[in-house]
């Protein structure tokens, strides 16, 4: 066992890496449940995601055409789940795993022909002098764009959400559809257009697995990072700043346990690659052992069904 | 314009018929899909729902098939019912099935090559207690801390998922193997195979468990107290709690329930079909099974058939595959196409359609 080969800088610098797709896909989840309404499907999206990236930037050659044709493809997929659960009112939960499922076989069958095949290279963006400070350069200045997009995304979304009218509007619909509907706000216009923005994100977050983080293009690559990025919204009792910290946990998390895989440290393979999901679980408990907290942040029409009966 | 408008109750034709023509619907939308694929649409269909059963050069083969498949898919499927009734959301059979395999399996490979009768019956009792155990996590956290047991239910198939690989690579490896990972093949080993009961049907133990498990369904929740409080639970919670329910209580049975199932279901699969502990041993029933549980209305009767026709979608796949070079993940996305026109159908038996203008209140 060497541990002294693991590099703390680089090991801070994949940390951001392996957090960002779940960060993604977390702080657009964030947002349709503030809005009310919960979309299991977000595993789903984010597969779709990857593959429709991974299939426009293979064609195209740009990765940035992949990571708008991957929000695209995320979005629509959403909007099957918005069809569903907004004008047939159906089940969210069960809706939610639908989607899942579908996704996952859509993605396999757009992904027959790419397998194997290896991404253009998505450049870093160009800070300067930044990059070039000892240390804190290599770590947090010489990523690509799509990472500082994502850290910009969630101080946008928790302006939005605490200190905009708009948001302010998501929120009433999403604690209390029924009286937000009788002050005249359109429940399912508002409700649609947070189900696109979280499948968006999600799509992203998969383009980034597919195109940045992997890459490459596998079956099932995802691997439950849409689930895990469920979990994390409820371990951030639902605020935008808590999403990024567990999103960062997790990603600490993934990073380590491969780093200690590489330095062979005497702990079986299999319980080191299950740790992230182990983590989370517990994470969850602690968070939801925690009487106060749990119960008050939820909002008070997560998946519920609204229908307007007037 | 159109309205909708709440029905006082469900109607019970439509809710009948919603299966129905949700799999007319899967079928056209399905066909289109193959077309875009470039497959013939009719060839296809054909090759899927027709040729398994009634095809003189396939049917020998595919007809036994379809017990075979159907079997874990109801058995799963009747567990998971009870929860989803409840409110009580187990999405992690998967995970349990392959708990329910290892825990099997484990009990006859620790006997091996003891011959005596109660070898079998030992890793029946394993395979549902591993299920069970595996489910018991998600109901003890979420009746002491209230975490959600969907996250944590599914998040532990991926658990479970490396404990397989641990196991086909180190604990169960066949010593006889050669170092190829994979424990040794259980249907040479009589005293713990599950052999075809009937020669040329495709009946074994699980299938029988699952018809055992769907008439026991059926007595329990039209004739028991307890399927009362598991379809009172899921109605309405709050009457449920005034009625004495213990929604604890109830957790615990319905999660102990379908993971035991889960469980009983991967053990019936390693002993039989599948043979042996493998790294690629799931192949998804744990997360089919939650299709044929809502296509079948959650009514084990209903399970029963919807488990045959997602039997059917699974050995036509394989042959459409085979036949017309169908890419396997084309089913897939056809299964999940079927329950989302099923979910979105429901709202004709939740409500009525208006034609006209809404009326001004």
């Amino acid at each position: 066992m060497d541990l002294s080969a693991i590099n703390p800088v680089i090991l801070i610098a994949s940390l951001m890496v392996a957090a960002t797709p779940i960060l993604l896909a977390a702080i657009g989840e964030l947002v349709v449940e503030k809005s009310g309404v919960l979309n299991l499907g977000v595993e789903g999206m984010m597969i779709t995601g990857a593959i429709c990236g991974f299939a426009a930037a293979v064609e195209t050659g740009s990765p940035a055409l992949g990571f708008l044709a991957a929000m695209i493809g995320g979005a629509a997929l959403s909007m099957i789940f918005g069809l569903l659960t907004q004008f047939l009112m159906s089940n969210q939960v069960a809706t939610g795993l639908a989607l899942t499922l579908f996704g996952l076989g859509l993605s396999a069958l757009i992904g027959q022909g790419y397998v194997g095949l290896k991404p253009p290279a998505t450049d870093r963006l160009d800070l300067g002098p930044l990059s070039d400070i000892p240390v804190l350069g290599r770590m947090v200045f010489s990523h690509d764009i799509v990472i500082y997009a994502s850290l910009v995304l969630v101080l946008v979304v928790w302006l939005f959400l605490r200190h905009s009218r708009a948001g302010l509007i998501l929120r009433a619909v999403g604690e209390n559809h029924e009286a937000a509907h009788a002050l005249g706000y359109k429940v399912v216009r508002i409700r649609l257009m947070a189900i696109a923005f979280g499948g968006a994100m999600a799509g992203l977050g998969g383009a980034y697995l597919s195109l940045v983080r992997v890459p490459q293009w596998t079956e099932g690559m995802t691997s439950g990072a849409g689930w895990i990025a469920l979990a994390i919204v409820v371990f951030a009792s639902w605020r935008a700043g808590r999403v990024l910290l567990g999103a960062y946990l997790f990603g600490g998390v993934a990073v380590l346990q491969l780093n200690l895989q590489a330095a062979g440290i005497a702990v079986p393979v299999e319980l080191l690659s299950a740790s992230p999901y182990l983590v989370t679980i517990l994470v969850l408990v602690i968070i939801s052992a925690d009487r106060s907290r749990a119960a008050v942040a939820a909002p008070g029409s997560l998946g519920r069904v609204f229908h307007a009966s007037s | 314009m159109i309205a909708l408008e709440k029905r006082p109750t469900p109607s019970r034709a439509w809710s009948a018929a919603a299966p129905l023509l949700a799999v007319a619907l899967t079928m056209v939308a399905g066909a289109a899909l193959f077309a875009a694929l470039g497959t013939d649409p009719l060839a296809a269909i054909r090759t899927i729902f027709w040729d398994p059963l009634f095809n003189e050069q396939f049917a020998s083969y595919s007809r036994p098939q379809l017990l075979v498949k159907a079997g874990p898919l109801i058995l799963i499927a009747i567990g998971l019912s009870l929860g989803f009734r409840a409110g009580v959301w187990n999405i992690g059979a998967e995970g349990q099935y392959i708990m329910g395999a290892i825990c099997g399996a484990g009990v006859a490979l620790a006997l091996y090559p003891m011959d005596a009768w109660f070898v079998f019956p030992t890793m029946v009792l394993a395979g549902a207690l591993g299920g069970w155990a595996w489910a018991m996590i998600p109901a003890i956290l979420k009746t002491r801390f209230r975490t959600n047991e969907i996250l944590v239910s599914l998040l532990l198939v991926y658990v479970a998922e490396q404990i397989l690989a641990s196991m086909s690579l180190g604990l169960m490896r066949n010593p006889e193997g050669g170092g190829f990972p994979g424990s040794r093949n259980l249907q040479q080993y009589p005293a713990a195979a599950n052999p075809e009961l009937v020669a040329g049907t495709g009946m074994h133990w699980g299938v029988v468990a699952g018809f055992v498990a769907v008439i026991a369904a059926y007595i329990l929740l039209n004739r028991h107290m307890l399927g009362f409080q598991i379809r009172l639970a899921g109605q309405s919670p709050r009457a449920a709690r005034f009625a004495g329910v213990d929604p604890n209580r109830l957790v615990m049975i319905c999660l102990g329930i379908s993971g035991a199932l889960a469980g009983l279901a991967g053990m019936f699969e390693v002993a039989g079909p599948a043979g042996q502990i493998s790294i690629d041993f799931n192949v998804g029933y744990g997360f089919t099974a939650i299709i044929v549980a809502f296509l079948g209305r959650l009514h084990p009767v209903g399970i029963l058939l919807a488990g045959l026709l997602m039997a059917l979608t699974y050995i036509g796949g394989e042959l459409a595959q085979f036949m017309l070079g169908l890419p396997a993940a084309a089913i897939q996305a056809f299964q999940g196409m079927l329950l989302f026109f099923l979910l979105g159908l429901d709202v004709l038996s939740n409500f009525r359609v208006r034609l006209g203008r809404r009326k001004v209140t």
